[in-house]
This record gives C-alpha cells, structure tokens and sequence, in this order.
C-alpha cells in the first residue's frame, strides 16, 4: 500500500511540475521577440497570409488563451508542424526518441557497470596504487566535458586505431532491421539478424562511452566514499571476525549499503545525460531526438522546441521517480519512513 | 551607544568599546590564518589556486600574453593555415592561419566573464529567494517560492538554458542571461533548506523577542550562517558554469566568430580531425584544465569550510 501512495504522491507532483513547465516553455516561445506566424511563412510572404495564419494559429487572442489552445492540442499529442522538415513535430519525434533513448539506455549501462566496478575496485584496494590510479581517472572524468571526450575518442579509437566506426547507427551496406522498438540493437535481436546486431553495437560503443564518461567517474567516487565508509562499521568486522568469506563481506553485505547513494546519483546522471547527448549526437552525427532538438533550436523552431523540452523533461521526471522506487527497494530505512507516515 | 558598551566575558574584567574591536579584529585574523591553513594542507587545493589565477591572469593581460594578440579578431593568413604545432606556433595554426595559442588566451576571456557574470546574476536572487522561502517556512510564501524552483529543478538546465538560448539573439550576454535564468533554483533551494533549520535557533528567537525587523533578521542573523555553503556552491559551480558556457557557444549559440571562445574553436575544429588534430585538441585540453583548475580550487575551499560544522 505504501509503495502505491508514495507513487500517487510522486506523480501529482511530477504532473504539477510538468504543467508549471508547460507554462515555461509556452512563455519562452511566445513572449521572446519573434513572430512566429512570420518565421513560418518567411520574410517575402505577403501581409494577409501571415494575418490569416496568426488567427489559424491563434495568435490574435490573449495569451492566456492561447495557452489554453496550445495545451488542449499538446495534451492530445500535437505539437503543430515543424518548420524544418515540414512534418508534425509528434511524428518526427517518434521517429528521433528511440534513437536517442538506445543511447542513453547504453550510457546508462556502462556507467554503472563502470563506475560501481571501479569504485568498488577502489575502495577494496584503498590507499593502494589501484586505488589511487582510480581517483586520477575520476577527477579527470568528472572535469572533462563529454564533447572533449567525444573529440579524444573519435581521434584515438576512431581514426588512428580504427576500431570503431563514428558515424551514424549502421554501416551504410548494412540494412537496418525491421522496426519493433526503434533500438536497432534490440530489433536485431528480435530478427535474429546477429551481424547487424553486430555492427549495430559496434556504432554505439564511442558515443555512449563519451557521455558515460562523466557519470562513470562520478559514480565511481561516490561508491568508493560509500564504501569506504561502511568498511570501518561494525557488522562488517563482526561478519569478517566470523569468518565470512571476503567475497560475500564485499559483494553482498558491504555493496548493497553502499550502493543506495549511487544509485540516485545514477539515475540522475541517466536523465541528465540526455541533455548532454545533444553534443555527442551532434559529433557522431546520431540520428536522435537532442540532435533534432539542436537543428529546430537553430532554426527558431518554436513547436519543435517546445516540444522536445517537454518530452526531455517528462523523461528526466519519470526516470527521478523510478530512482526514487528503485533507492526505496534497496533500503528499507526508507520504506519504512514512507510507510509510518502515512 | 557604542562608547560606554562594557561586555563583561568573566567576572573579573570589563572592556571598553575599542578593546573589544581590538579583539574582534585579532579573532578575524586567526580565523583567516586557520582557514588559510586549512586549504593550504591539500597541496592540491594549492594547484588549483594558482592554476586559477594564472588563468586570471592571462586573461586580463591577453594582448600583452598572447604572442599574436591580432589573431584574435577577423585575420586571416591563409600562407599559414593549418600548420601544425611549432615554436612559432606552439599549438599550431587554425584553418585560416590564426595562431591557436593566442586565442586560446583571448578565448579564456569569455570563459571566464561567463562564469563570474552568471553567478553574480544568479546568487543574489537566489539567496534571497531561499532565505524569504525558508524564513516564511510553511506560509503561502513558502509554498508559492519553493514549487517554482521545483519546475526548474524538474529539468535538466542545460535544456532550457539551450531553449532560452535558442530563441535570443545568439551572443555571448544572451548566452549568460539564458544560463542565469535557469541556475538560481539551486542557491534557492540550498539556502532555503539551511534557513528552514536556521529559523528554529535561539539567536533567531532573540533577535525576534527583541523586536528586529524581518530583514534584520534575515540579513544580519541568518544571512552570514548560510554564506560557507554558498561559497563552496560558488567555487564548485565556476567549472559547471563554464562548462555549459562552453557547450553553449560549441552549438554556436554563445560567443559569435570571429570572437575567439573555448567551445567555438573546438566545433570548428573538430571538422578537421583527424589530419589537423591541434585545431580541436588544444582548445579542448585548455577547457579542461580551466575546469580542472577551479574544481580544485572549489574542493579547497570545501575543506576550508568543512570543519566549522556548517
């Protein structure tokens, strides 16, 4: 019951922050300077068709109508269409998430493969070379911006091993598998298709990495201070003092503790990095949804714009709510706490 | 007023108006020698201070630094372009000759003004934000303050620093305003959770007893109990915002050509990689070690505040 209410609490309020970041967004595209009306038909288009387009698009009421409007059609799904590809925004949408969302999801992975494998390695062989060697690469993770590391990648694996291709979801002679999800690596499999599967993996390896790179260091410090933390409590010396094996005192007593602080800083991280691909989208020239966010953004394209920031947002609000879940799994303290105070 | 105060520490001694101030001033300079002990001790801390100020530095004197100060603007030389790294060039030349070291050291300019004009910008109203907030815990005012921050921390800043950005005319003073829009949530948030707890204590309860005004109380009581963690926020939040800054003008929505800048030169050069690899690398290395420089610094002044208990 508790987990129930405490969702319902989550969600109200994931609602009301949304709908206050509706407002934002209608704010930012209408009150910036800037007749939209005008930017849709162009510079040479004559007076009465920008007139008749204003009131097709509404323009000419007050604001708080226009929001009204705006609202209505956002919530059933239309974001008007997009002045650079000329097609609706929800279509074109549709069409860049999935892209975007394998990207993030492998980041995702790999970050907390990485950071929780490097930080435990770290806090195991603390005030050791292993240790230290792991704290260089941390902070340099942490202060290295993922287009830097984007560029260093590209350069190093890209061009001078060859080891992995940097551009684009697939090798050109390699048709793409029938759509199911949208993730071309997990439609591959769907197929049975392992050669595309194959060379599908192959492309997303260096721009996943790039905008892993900062979140495996942050996860990696924080795991270590975690552990290093329990390491000096009780139970773990009692456990040791019994005789417990050193690879269940680490794996399973001393992880699972430590890992509640890294795990909401990862899912954080995840949602976050979802803005951050719009750099790394643009470098390895991935088709998804930050990519098509940055063209429309560079073309003043206000219902584009609009809508992949509410999309990004409503992402990075479901993504706090399942970390928020998935901590009240790990640590029962929580649980609790949310159940007394109903 | 102040003449005749006699504030008795013991029973035995009095002291007048001056020997006080006297004092105060000689525990003003231990304090300051303990802190400065206290960042000194991480040679670390040290690094970054230097590197910091010698980034300050250079960016100050940039025509005087900079071996080609001309570069920095509209120049082109295309005899010399793209030469690789050299001792006349010792980050090597870009596509249209200009010498990459030197605006490196002009690009530092706009890094740097972008992280000291946006945290001037976002600091004051957020502080203030957070301590009315926190102050007015559980009124209307509370309420009405803290979930208009929650909208803005619900997204990622980037993404509506970028929106904001996007529909601005795009230029270095948009790009800082955009970043600012969406950066005072965090010291809102920070300082109302810290004056939440601050307004329960005694001296508040004092102050209120005696009959302060609101803003006595706020500025002069709970204000200077919220300024370390602000502070530590402030040194840490240099890198981030210089980050974003740099993304910012990477997607050509900050400082505009021919104005040198970090992110400019690294979008530009990442399109000749990887034969003229120096026309990307350098301008990316030289953004990590500005940020790499100011999260030490920001680490060091962490420690400094850390053991007061704050």
């Amino acid at each position: 019951m508790s987990l129930l209410s405490f969702l319902v609490r989550r969600l109200v309020h994931a609602v009301f922050v949304l709908f206050g970041l509706s407002i934002v967004i209608f704010i930012i595209a209408r009150v910036m300077p800037g007749d939209p009306a005008r930017m849709a038909v162009g510079a040479r288009a004559p007076q009465w068709v920008v007139d008749r387009l204003r009131a097709q698009m509404h323009l000419d009421q007050p604001l708080v109508v226009q929001y009204g409007y705006w609202l209505r059609d956002a919530l059933q799904g239309d974001f008007g269409l997009s002045l650079v590809t000329q097609r609706p925004v929800t279509r074109d949408i549709q069409e860049f998430f999935p892209a975007s969302l394998e990207l993030v999801l492998f980041s995702g992975v790999l970050s907390a493969v990485g950071g929780i494998g490097l930080g435990t390695l770290s806090a195991r062989y603390k005030d050791t070379w292993i240790d230290n060697l792991v704290r260089l690469f941390s902070y340099a993770g942490v202060v290295t911006p993922s287009f830097v590391f984007a560029i260093l990648f590209v350069l190093l694996f890209g061009f001078t091993l060859k080891w992995f291709p940097i551009i684009g979801r697939l090798s050109e002679n390699v048709p793409a598998p029938p759509t199911i999800t949208g993730l071309i690596t997990l439609d591959a499999l769907l197929a049975g298709q392992v050669g595309t599967f194959a060379d599908a993996l192959k492309h997303i390896v260096l721009p996943a990495l790039s905008l892993a790179m900062g979140s495996i260091a942050q996860e990696a410090r924080i795991t270590r201070a975690s552990m290093a933390d329990n390491l000096n409590k009780d139970y773990i010396a009692a456990a040791r003092a019994l005789g417990v094996p050193e690879r269940i005192v680490m794996g399973r007593f001393l992880l699972k503790p430590s890992l509640i602080p890294t795990v909401s800083i990862l899912g954080l991280d995840i949602a976050a990095t979802l803005s951050i691909a719009f750099l790394v989208e643009l470098i390895f020239n991935w088709p998804g949804l930050a990519r098509y966010g940055m063209t429309a953004m560079l073309h003043k394209d206000l219902n584009a714009i609009s809508a992949v920031i509410l999309v990004l947002g409503a992402a990075f609000i479901l993504a706090n709510i399942l970390v928020d879940v998935i901590v009240a799994q790990l640590d029962p303290r929580i649980r609790l706490r949310a159940a007394r105070s109903e | 007023m102040a003449e005749q105060a006699q504030v008795s520490l013991d029973l035995t001694r009095t002291f007048t108006a001056q020997q006080i101030r006297q004092l105060e001033r000689e525990s003003r300079r231990e304090n300051l020698g303990r802190a400065w002990y206290k960042f000194s001790r991480n040679p670390l801390s040290i690094v970054g201070l230097v590197t910091v100020v010698v980034l300050v530095l250079l960016a100050v004197f940039a025509p005087v630094v900079a071996p080609y100060p001309r570069h920095a603007g509209p120049f082109t030389d295309f005899a010399n372009a793209k030469k690789p790294p050299s001792l006349q060039h010792l980050f090597g030349t870009d596509q249209i000759g200009r010498d990459i070291l030197s605006r490196i050291i002009f690009g530092l300019r706009s890094s740097l003004l972008m992280g000291v004009v946006v945290l001037a910008l976002v600091v004051p109203p957020g502080v203030l934000l957070g301590l009315i907030a926190g102050y007015f815990h559980g009124t209307w005012i509370d309420t009405l303050i803290m979930r208009i921050t929650d909208i803005f921390l619900g997204v990622p800043p980037l993404i509506l620093a970028l929106a904001v950005a996007s529909v601005l005319e795009p230029n270095l003073w948009n790009g800082m305003l955009a970043v600012s829009l969406m950066w005072w949530p965090w010291y809102t948030r920070l300082v109302y959770s810290l004056t939440s707890a601050l307004r329960n204590e005694y001296f508040v309860t004092a102050a209120e007893i005696t009959g302060a005004s609101t803003a006595h109380i706020l500025f002069r009581e709970i204000l200077p109990n919220t300024l370390s963690p602000v502070f530590t926020k402030m040194s840490l939040d240099m890198a981030w915002v210089i980050i974003i800054g740099s993304m910012l003008s990477f997607v050509g929505l900050g400082v505009q050509p021919p104005e040198p800048s970090l992110g400019t030169m690294v979008a530009d050069g990442a399109r000749y990689l990887p034969d003229q690899w120096w026309i990307a690398v350098f301008p990316a290395l030289a953004i990590v070690v500005v940020v790499l420089g100011f999260n030490l610094l920001g680490d060091g002044v962490r420690d400094m505040f850390a053991a007061e208990g704050v």
